[in-house]
């Protein structure tokens, strides 16, 4: 199958082992894939598929075992500090836990200012930064007047996440990786996360990457759907088709085991 | 119409804080659930369904401290009852509650049949250890469970297996009501499912004659129980079939949280999930008028004035909004007109 | 940060502790300074002075006598002078010449001469009395009777020419002085130590030198256990495998046969307060490194450690600034465990005779020391150990107490 559009992070025979001899367990088993740039994609797995350690991989936070990630065409180098750095400014992070991805010993206004310095405003004057602020905390839909001076965790879980975008916003990467962005927010706020997310990949060209065992929310947002199943990619393809026309039984499994609203939820498969 | 089993009337119970406030996080609660019936309660995070389960055992310690109200299970008003008496002849016999992670609650050093012994005993020390086994392997083999299951330590048994055990000591004593405070939420899908199965299972056998299935999951409360109760800022706003509630809802805010449901089927695509902007109101001191007028697309001046109360309509339904039913359909349908 | 701060000193526990804390360290800044005395200055010739005012005689002579009638004056300086055997011997003789045992109360001192005035013979034998026994009843009598006479001491003193003695005065035994008209009184609230220094002073210089043995020691263990804690903790890997080979090694020797081995091989004029704190603290730091880590390692696998990698942070930035925050609270409780432990491992090491040299500065373990050596406690020289024990137990005390206090707060499952 051809495609024109450019491939943005690739992979080959990917692999990360835990531990060694008998507490050995691979997490992720020599895994293979190719995310183009501006489709939407999705990771879906249960618990202990291995998928939080994918994301690690690709971002970089941890090292594979085995296997080589390609961004944008080139091998990733992410040898030294400097190499990381210029990395980390290409691809970020939402993470599941709002509670926790945030220094608590640190105001809002620092996890932004660190954003306007990684992007390489430092010496820019302060009313600059503070315009930069407001702007992004203004896409989120966020009082910057009201947040500065403010800590992270005086915010409501869908105000935190809302935050995190605003540094996305900032950054302007060209692939985020959000692992479970909405599944400890109220779904409420859910479709807003959702929303935002959205804007930010249209209006930046930015490459998406989910994280979810929400099979519903994988269907929902993206274009291409993973299957992961105890460290290894079980299917892949189209939304519509690995959802709707599902070939293998881990995946048709899964797909029966969540609870529908217009289709009859068949208990007697367990 | 059947025998009532549960009957709650004007509950309200509240938090005292570290710094002395009183948090009415369940005001005024009534509900009735007959025989055979199963209540789902929804909403999000801090609304007071967790709050209303606790209090609903009638069994309080701090800071949960009960107000008012009135709980009636099968004939025994609970609220009057020292707590010694609710933890003894209660708890367990008339009402049992798994909360989200019981099965973290088993003793890991124990077996699961000393853990069964435990709580029969603890209700009569008169059984013998040998009647208890014969019991518990009856019931876990009604349910599913292989009785082996008994001899084994928690950590030998995976999380879904785990809280169906608790599940089933939970019955032992067969209690009439069950309250279930998301009790699949930490499991995956596919033993979420058989979670699911099971209780159905108790209802089907008769273990229990009604339950309450707590869980901020819509699609799964959609399945799980007969009727559905959305619960905002520790008030009922809307009570009605689980059909009705998802497909028909009335409360704006019932009506925003079904639009946030996503489930993998054909058409979620080109649906808009709606979101609903703002926070809960703190409930230390909470608005006047309509608990959700600050957050409500549809909210008059109107609205902010006076405490609204929750309006009956027949067939068992009942919301509190401002609006009447049909206007409140009239508004709906129009939006989505022009969402289209 | 501040709200941590009200919230630790909410804390009744802590603020406990801290209260015994301060105040030891208050009387340990302020007393030196009322008394300016060198803490080891010997000034009682002979061993164990009791505690009490200690009035010149010298300068009392010379004082304006006053005179003041007062009733039981001369039964008050018997009953004074009186010493407990000398009514138990009064007691064999009374019972001996054939009153009731249950009629005489040795604590009642008029009662008691009443009765050995109207017995006392010395001519009478009482049976088993040795000939000894019987001088020893006749000096009683003679130095009781002594005691209650009337009669004036004559002060004398010599002409150096003549050498005869030439009264001076005489002082009557109704005469007074006034303790604030004399300029030499010395109170010793503790008594003396065995070489004659006042047991308060030295108590005093004592537990200001053992805090800053344990303040020194328990710095340099804290520091080095999280140093070693966080880069073994955060780095992980090889450098985490090295480091916690040697910590396990430390940790293999039992810490405190080490400390003996260092102490008994630095010589004992190179054995100061400060060496000794080092070498304490060098050897304590094994449990810090330990816990630091497994604290480190919880936390860098946390979200918000890997947000500030993304945001392009180094190391050394988020061990500071995403990693210490968050176990500071813990530091702070390990070190005030480890200054508490490095006081407690100071005395043992001095009791022992390993500990600073014993010219220089006093140390709560070597005040122990002494007063082992010189047997105090058999003596029952009470004031030469039983301060200094209960300094110890109210330092240790304040700082666990100030610990759990703070536990309590950081470590929301123990609020009650």
């Amino acid at each position: 199958m051809l495609d024109e559009r450019k491939p943005c992070l690739r992979g080959r025979g990917l692999t990360k082992v835990f531990g060694l001899g008998r507490s050995k367990t691979v997490a992720v088993d020599h895994v293979d894939f190719d995310f183009k740039e501006g489709e939407v994609i999705s990771i879906v797995g249960e618990s202990g598929s291995g998928k939080t350690t994918l994301a690690k991989m690709l971002l970089g936070l941890i090292n594979p075992t085995e296997g080589e990630i390609y961004f944008q065409g080139k091998r990733r180098d992410i040898s030294s500090n400097r190499k990381r750095k210029a990395y980390w400014k290409q691809i970020q992070a939402i993470f599941q836990d709002p509670f926790a991805s945030y220094n608590i010993f640190n105001k809002i206004d620092s996890v932004l200012l660190d954003c306007i310095n990684m992007i390489g405003g430092k010496r820019l004057p302060h009313e600059k930064k503070v315009e930069m602020m407001a702007e992004a905390c203004g896409f989120v839909n966020l009082k910057y007047e009201e947040l500065t001076n403010k800590y992270p965790f005086e915010l409501s879980g869908g105000q935190q996440q809302r935050l995190m975008l605003a540094r996305v916003f900032i950054l302007k990467p060209k692939i985020l990786v959000a692992d479970e962005p909405t599944s400890m927010i109220d779904a409420c706020s859910r479709a807003t996360i959702l929303d935002m997310l959205m804007q930010l990949r249209s209006e930046g060209g930015m490459t998406p990457i989910f994280i979810t065992h929400d099979i519903g929310l994988a269907y929902y947002v993206s274009d291409t759907v993973y299957i992961m199943e105890k460290g290894r990619f079980v299917e892949s393809g189209s939304a519509d088709d690995v959802i709707l026309k599902p070939q293998e039984p881990y995946t048709k499994r899964l797909i029966s085991d969540v609870p529908k609203i217009y289709e009859e939820w068949d208990l007697s498969t367990v | 119409m059947n025998r009532v089993i549960l009957d709650v009337r004007g509950l309200t119970t509240k938090y005292i804080t570290r710094y002395r406030e009183n948090v009415y996080a369940v005001d005024g609660v009534s509900l009735q659930i007959e025989e055979g019936k199963s209540l789902g309660i929804a909403g999000e995070s801090g609304c007071g369904k967790s709050t209303l389960a606790l209090s609903l055992m009638g069994y309080y310690f701090p800071p949960l401290h009960y107000t008012s109200g009135e709980i009636i299970i099968d004939g025994i008003n609970i609220s009057k009852m020292k707590p010694d008496d609710v933890r003894k002849s209660i708890l367990g016999r008339e009402i049992a509650y798994i909360p989200q992670s019981a099965m973290n609650a088993l003793n890991p050093t124990q077996r699961i049949i000393n853990f069964v012994e435990d709580v029969v005993q603890a209700h009569d020390s008169s059984v013998s250890k040998k009647a208890i086994y014969e019991k518990a392997k009856e019931l876990f083999e009604s349910l599913g469970l292989p009785a082996e299951v008994l001899h084994k330590y928690p950590v030998e048994l995976s999380g879904g297996m785990k809280q169906r055990t608790v599940i089933a000591i939970s019955v032992l004593l067969l209690p009439q009501v069950l309250i279930a405070d998301e009790p699949s939420s930490a499991l995956d899908v596919t033993s979420q499912k058989m979670v699911i199965k099971m209780l159905r299972n108790l209802m089907e056998i008769g273990y229990i004659k009604a339950m309450i299935f707590i869980t901020h999951e819509l699609p799964l409360l959609y399945n799980v129980t007969d009727d559905i109760m959305v619960m905002y800022a520790g008030q009922i706003v809307e009570k009605a079939s689980a059909h009705d509630a998802v497909f028909d809802p009335l409360h704006p805010y019932s009506k925003g949280l079904m639009g946030s449901i996503i489930v993998p089927e054909e058409g979620l695509r080109s649906t808009k999930l709606t979101a609903i902007p703002g926070v809960p109101p703190n409930l230390k001191n909470p608005p006047s008028g309509c608990r959700f007028a600050e957050r409500c697309k549809y909210a008059k001046p109107e609205c902010t004035v006076t405490a609204i109360p929750l309006r009956e309509i027949g067939n068992g339904r009942a919301y509190r909004c401002i609006f009447p039913e049909d206007e409140l359909r009239r508004m709906y349908a129009k939006e989505a007109a022009q969402h289209a | 940060m501040k709200h941590t701060l009200r919230q630790v000193f909410e804390s009744g526990k802590f603020v406990s502790g801290f209260a015994i804390f301060v105040a030891i360290l208050l009387v340990v800044t302020i007393y030196p300074l009322l008394v300016p005395e060198p803490p080891l200055r010997i000034i009682g010739q002979g061993t164990f002075f009791e505690p009490g005012i200690y009035v010149n005689v010298y300068d009392s002579i010379s004082a304006p006598h006053f005179t003041l009638n007062l009733d039981e004056a001369a039964e008050r300086r018997i009953a004074g002078r009186l010493a407990d055997r000398d009514r138990g011997a009064i007691l064999t003789w009374l019972v001996g010449v054939g009153i009731p045992e249950s009629e005489i109360d040795i604590a009642n001192t008029e009662q008691l001469l009443d009765q050995w005035f109207s017995n006392f013979d010395p001519t009478v034998r009482i049976p088993g009395m040795t000939n000894a026994d019987r001088n020893y009843y006749i000096r009683l009598n003679s130095s009781i009777q002594g005691l209650l006479s009337t009669e004036d001491v004559i002060i004398a003193h010599a002409n150096e020419e003549t050498a005869s003695l030439e009264a001076a005065g005489t002082i009557r035994p109704s005469a007074y002085v006034n303790v604030g008209q004399i300029p030499n009184v010395r109170i010793l609230p503790l008594g003396t130590d065995n070489f004659g220094r006042d047991v308060l002073t030295e108590l005093v210089k004592a537990t200001a030198v053992s805090l800053k043995i344990g303040f020194v020691a328990g710095i340099i263990a804290t520091t080095i256990g999280l140093i070693l804690g966080l880069v073994s903790g955060y780095v992980g890997g090889f450098v985490d495998d090295v480091l916690m080979f040697i910590t396990n090694m430390f940790i293999v020797i039992p810490s405190f046969v080490l400390l003996i081995l260092i102490s008994f091989s630095i010589s004992q004029e190179q054995r100061g307060a400060v060496t000794i704190a080092v070498v304490i603290g060098f050897t304590s730091w094994v449990w810090t490194a330990r816990a630091v880590r497994s604290q480190v390692i919880s936390l860098r696998n946390r979200d918000h450690v890997n947000l500030s990698k993304l945001s392009g942070h180094s190391i050394a930035h988020i061990i500071f600034r995403d990693i210490l925050p968050y176990i500071a609270s813990y530091v702070v409780m390990a070190l005030i465990l480890q200054i508490s432990s490095a006081i407690l491992a100071e005395a043992g090491l001095s009791i022992l005779g390993l500990g600073p040299k014993t010219t220089e500065v006093p140390t709560l373990g070597l005040m122990m020391n002494w007063a082992m050596i010189y047997q105090a406690h058999i003596l029952g020289k009470w004031w030469a150990y039983l301060p200094v024990i209960i300094v110890i137990a109210l330092i240790a005390f304040s700082m666990n107490l100030m610990n759990t206090g703070l536990d309590q707060v950081f470590n929301p499952a123990l609020r009650e």
